[in-house]
């Protein structure tokens, strides 16, 4: 069996595609936090709890309901989507006036809210949720599981689709108009708090789509969102906010990165993102793709 | 007057405080208290949210937890160790973190503490999940011999008053006016001639520092450092104590902390509690933020100054 760089090709690339799965992750939050940012000034803090919440709805709808792995991909996003906005509705609304600091601290209040009440329910150990399309394929130089695979390619379909939707039709441009200047937008007759209220929505359905594709490749815990959500900052302050192709190219590229340290030095695997996210900030302080501000 | 009369009864309160109330309590909300304080240097005179501040309490605690224990330095030694090392992170990090404003400020905050998280998670010397332990208390000057909690109460008070009064001091002073410009507005302070970063800087490091002398003293009070002290939930405590007993108010995260670790410990006596702390912590999140974002002491000094207004304009 031949080497690379001292390491076996069946664990490099293995590791790669691991990363590239948690890069997925990575990319549909971030994405989700800068659409909504951009539109109601909010950091959602609350972004990891709603992507668990993706998660158990999945695990509750089969144990339950006894509804499967496809339905669920589209029903957990819109149940959680739904709870978004009630949240949008019941308090986030009456911030927007106010410092940004305050839409943080109400959304890690919520954060605290929504893991005490799982963590209450499931404790912090992790629930199985049975993998939908087991098995794999040998290439040679690596072994692929095709459920790996399918996150792959499902969320590059997703973050793609957001792009095009944002960056290229017609709703996409009101969008971009009212985070640029709301009430202009608004003095042209579009309802724009109708429209934070959806975009929130969608953002945190995002997160409950990436939360359902996590929860057959990890286990479903109460503690999975608040442990990705730092990282996400990270990778938020790394790429910055500003584009939207560039959280996609951020979020993959860091996941990847990760995947590579796991490999040759795995005791920074957990760290690696943060440093970077110190040499991005000394180096280039606005972020990668980001405008200053 | 009635201000002194004030502090004289406060301070008359806290110094006979340990004859009614358990002692290890009292010291646990004082660390908070000085903790809060540190924190609110920064975000109540600055106006900069770090959610990353467990890396500072943490990290001293850590420190002078295994000094004291592994190489028996001695209890004052221990506790400058502590500090000091906070204040040099607080140096790094915040170099690094007043490079962004705003949101930001608060996200690479909160990431560097997660990454001091890990690191402390698995580096060798803080005994993992378990902690260091069963801390000693050494005499700490001479034969002041603090293993009584009586007597460590007013070594602890010490710290307190100290920190406070430093705190104290830093915003009443010019500096503390420079800082204030800072945070109502930061391009009219850089337009007028102030190095705005360094101001900055020089107030993190001091935040930094005494929420290194928090976590340091604390390892005193319960012989324990552990993974607790790093983690972004004691980041989110501190700033819970905070906003509870109000934003830049100099009185307001004593209050805070005081509530706070007081509701800890009753609801810890019930069973069922569990998990349910971290829920009600939440609801108090929200319901401040929604509804009396000043704090409980920002609302009683805000209440006291209408009432001394009113009859001075009936005049």
């Amino acid at each position: 069996m031949f080497e690379l760089l001292g390491v076996p090709p069946q664990a490099l690339f293995g590791q790669l595609l691991l990363g590239l799965i948690n890069g997925s992750f990575y990319a549909m939050l971030s994405l989700g936090l800068a659409v909504i940012f951009g539109l109601l000034n909010v950091i959602n803090f609350a972004h990891g709890a709603l992507y668990m919440m993706g998660a158990f709805v999945a695990w509750m709808l089969l144990h339950f309901l006894g509804i499967g792995y496809w339905p669920a991909l589209i029903i957990a996003p819109l149940i959680v989507g739904a709870f978004g906005i009630l949240l949008e509705r019941l308090f986030l609304r009456h911030l927007y006036h106010l410092d940004h600091l305050y839409g943080l601290l109400l959304t890690f209040g919520l954060v605290l809210i929504i893991e005490g009440v799982f963590r209450h329910q499931y404790g912090s150990s992790g629930l199985p949720y049975d993998n939908p399309i087991p098995g794999g394929q040998n290439l040679g130089f690596m072994y692929l599981p095709y459920y790996r695979a399918w996150v792959v390619v499902a969320s590059l379909t997703v973050c793609f689709g957001t792009w095009f939707v944002i960056e290229r039709t017609r709703l996409g441009a009101y969008l971009r108009a009212a985070t640029e200047n709301p009430q202009l937008v608004q003095a042209f007759g579009i309802n724009v708090p109708r429209m934070i209220m959806l975009t929130y929505g969608f953002g945190v359905a995002l997160a409950a789509l990436a939360g359902v594709l996590a929860a057959p490749a990890y286990q479903v815990s109460p503690l999975m969102g608040s442990n990705l959500i730092i990282v996400v900052f990270a990778v938020v302050v790394i790429g910055g906010m500003g584009s939207i192709l560039g959280s996609i190219i951020t979020g993959f590229g860091l996941g990847v990165i990760e995947g590579f340290t796991k490999v040759f030095y795995p005791e920074a695997s957990n760290t690696v993102v943060f440093v970077i996210m110190a040499i991005v900030l000394m180096l280039k302080p606005a972020g990668l793709f980001g405008q200053t501000r | 007057m009635k201000k002194y009369l004030f502090v004289a009864l406060l301070l008359a309160l806290a110094l006979l405080a340990p004859f009614q109330i358990y002692p290890v309590f009292l010291m646990q909300a004082l660390c908070f208290a000085l903790f809060a304080c540190a924190f609110n240097l920064l975000i109540g005179y600055v106006g900069l949210l770090s959610f990353g501040h467990a890396a500072y309490f943490g990290s001293a605690a850590y420190i002078t937890a295994y000094v004291l224990k592994a190489w028996h330095w001695p209890t004052l030694v221990g506790l400058l160790a502590g500090t000091a090392v906070a204040a040099l992170m607080g140096l790094v990090f915040g170099a690094l973190a007043i490079r962004r404003q705003g949101i930001y400020f608060a996200m690479i905050t909160l990431a560097l503490s997660q990454m001091v998280y890990f690191f402390a998670l698995q580096a060798k010397f803080t005994g993992g999940e378990d902690g260091i332990q069963a801390v000693p208390r050494h005499p700490l000057i001479g034969q002041l011999a603090i293993d009584s909690d009586f007597v460590l109460y007013y070594v602890v008070l010490a710290i307190f008053l100290f920190g406070l009064f430093v705190i104290y001091r830093t915003i009443h002073s010019p500096f503390g006016q420079v800082l204030k410009a800072i945070r109502e507005n930061e391009p009219r302070a850089i337009s007028l001639g102030y190095e705005v970063d360094r101001y900055k800087l020089v107030a993190f490091v001091l935040s930094a520092t005494l929420a290194g002398l928090a976590g340091s003293t604390k390892v005193l009070v319960v012989q324990l450092a552990s993974l607790t002290d790093v983690q972004w939930q004691m980041s989110g405590e501190v700033v819970l104590m905070t906003l509870v007993g109000g934003l830049g108010t100099v009185l307001g995260p004593v209050a805070g902390a005081f509530i706070v670790t007081t509701m800890q410990y009753y609801l810890s006596q019930f069973a069922w509690i569990g998990e349910w702390v971290l829920v009600i912590q939440g609801v108090i999140f929200v319901i401040v933020v929604l509804l009396f974002r000043r704090g409980i002491v920002g609302e009683l000094a805000g209440w006291w100054q209408r009432r001394s207004v009113r009859p001075a304009a009936a005049e």
